[in-house]
């Protein structure tokens, strides 16, 4: 049974969700990806103030596909996170809480989101059709150069995610996998 | 001799761009509601059951079923009784992957310098295949490639004495480094022999084939199939989170090598594996 989650994801919030609980999110969130990442990244080594105000934040790793007239946004399911690693624990750093995406992360990013209290949220890759119904708004923010990698900021709501990985560094790959195995191994 | 306007290979592949990002073959979706049946955790249940209403989100509302609307791979099996005329093939295939991303509302994920990047805004240039073929038609196929798989392929030069276990344990290997990241369930494409770069091409036109299909020699059907089953006792499972279905298929494709090598090559593809083919 999923949870009703809402943002802000404060560190109070973070800290009670778990590896493998399944949520529905609402609330506001940004999109970046690779080169919003980058950019960002060198406005902070500059001293420089990001488009949006990381506290507390959910950034969603998308990079959408352009909308259909009546729409408010084209197909939105998550990128592959790996590609953040790099950026990751400095956007977590300056206070960004949440990410959404798919895929692996680097053990520096897991130990980043043990010091911050970060949350690693799985969103269903390939699933873009269906994810783009739980977004309700959503605005270009900055980085409009970019085309789909510009930053928008997106309110969602009741958004099917699974924490992948939680703030005390339990990973659903690992822990998922090893279940489904033992259960499996113990049946035969 | 047969005369074919290059802009009617221009309006198919719009056509082709379109439908093949917004309607997945039918092949792909009956595997994928196979495996749905045969999963008992919860979260891999409903990861496939979320994947499934996708699709017919896509199919009904005529939207991309994923927002990776790829780099556009277009093999052309040119007849070589076909004289192509009215302009120029690439750019007429350009046109058509143009004007097919434009007015499909889908994204453009090409950028025009691998290092200095820069994206060039109308998802040009295709990838273009071509090969001449006996007879007097053109026969187009159109993929769109995802680059979340993509990054996960690999091709490895064997010596012949690696032989088949090499192979086998190459290709699961590979699924296994790849994990969650390229969106399993996948589909995998590997290409056995050739050069180096034929082997990467054989694993690509893998991709191509339906998975309803088995290679025709016996021999590499027994292994699509085999490969295919210790793919799915490694318990990534749909997206990574545990469970039986790791890969919905599995295509081999192979050609003759020199005697001193076994070139392999092993293309990714998510449960989005896209391809649509008309012929002129």
């Amino acid at each position: 049974m999923a949870r009703k989650i809402t943002l802000p994801l404060t560190k109070e919030l973070a800290k009670t969700l778990h590896a493998g609980d399944q949520v529905l999110l609402t609330g506001t969130i940004y999109t970046s990806r690779d080169a919003g990442h980058k950019r960002m990244c060198e406005s902070l080594a500059k001293g420089e103030a990001l488009p949006f105000d990381p506290t507390d934040a959910v950034i969603y790793y998308v990079g959408p596909t352009p909308a259909k007239p009546g729409q408010v946004i084209g197909s939105a399911g998550p990128t592959t996170s790996g590609r953040m690693d790099a950026y990751a624990p400095t956007m977590m750093s300056v206070g960004a809480r949440g990410m959404i995406g798919k895929g692996a992360r680097l053990p520096e990013v897991v130990e980043a989101m043990k010091e911050h209290d970060g949350v690693y949220f799985g969103a269903i890759g390939g699933a873009g059709a269906l994810l783009a119904r739980c977004i309700k708004e959503c605005e270009l923010i900055a980085y409009e150069d970019l085309g789909a990698e510009a930053l928008r900021k997106l309110y969602v709501e009741d958004m099917p995610l699974v924490v992948i990985i939680d703030s005390q560094g339990n990973n659903l790959y690992e822990d998922g996998r090893r279940e489904y195995l033992e259960q499996r191994d113990s049946n035969h | 001799m047969r005369e074919i306007q290059v802009s009617e290979l221009t309006n198919v592949i719009e056509r082709l761009c379109i439908e093949a990002n917004e309607h997945l073959p039918e092949d792909v979706k009956c595997a994928i509601r196979t495996c749905r049946a045969c999963e008992d955790g919860e979260i891999a249940k409903g990861v496939l059951d979320n994947i499934i209403e996708n699709f017919e989100i896509a199919d009904r509302e005529c939207v991309p079923i994923c927002q990776d609307t790829g780099m556009a791979c277009v093999f052309l099996e040119i007849g070589q009784d076909v004289h192509l005329t009215g302009g120029d093939l690439t750019e007429a295939v350009n046109e058509g992957v143009r004007r097919g991303y434009a007015n499909g509302y889908l994204r453009k994920s090409v950028v025009a310098d691998p290092v200095r990047r820069g994206n060039t805004g109308d998802n040009t240039p295709a990838m273009i295949y071509t090969e001449i073929v006996p007879g007097e038609q053109v026969k187009v196929t159109l993929g769109p490639k995802g680059f979340g798989s993509e990054n996960m392929s690999a091709i490895r030069m064997f010596k012949p004495s690696a032989g088949l276990q090499g192979i086998k344990d190459f290709i699961l290997e590979t699924v296994e480094t790849a994990g969650p990241n390229p969106c399993p369930p996948m589909v995998v494409g590997v290409g056995i022999g050739g050069t180096f770069d034929k082997a990467a091409l054989l694993a690509k036109k893998a991709l191509m084939r339906p998975l309803d299909s088995s290679n025709p020699d016996p021999f590499y059907a027994d292994l699509e199939k085999e490969m295919l089953e210790k793919i799915n006792e490694l318990g990534i499972g749909p997206q990574g989170f545990g469970g039986r279905t790791t890969a919905i298929g599995l295509n081999i494709e192979t050609l003759p090598t020199h005697i001193a090598g076994m070139p392999c090559a092993i293309n990714i593809n998510c449960h989005v594996t896209r391809h649509k083919t008309e012929v002129i």
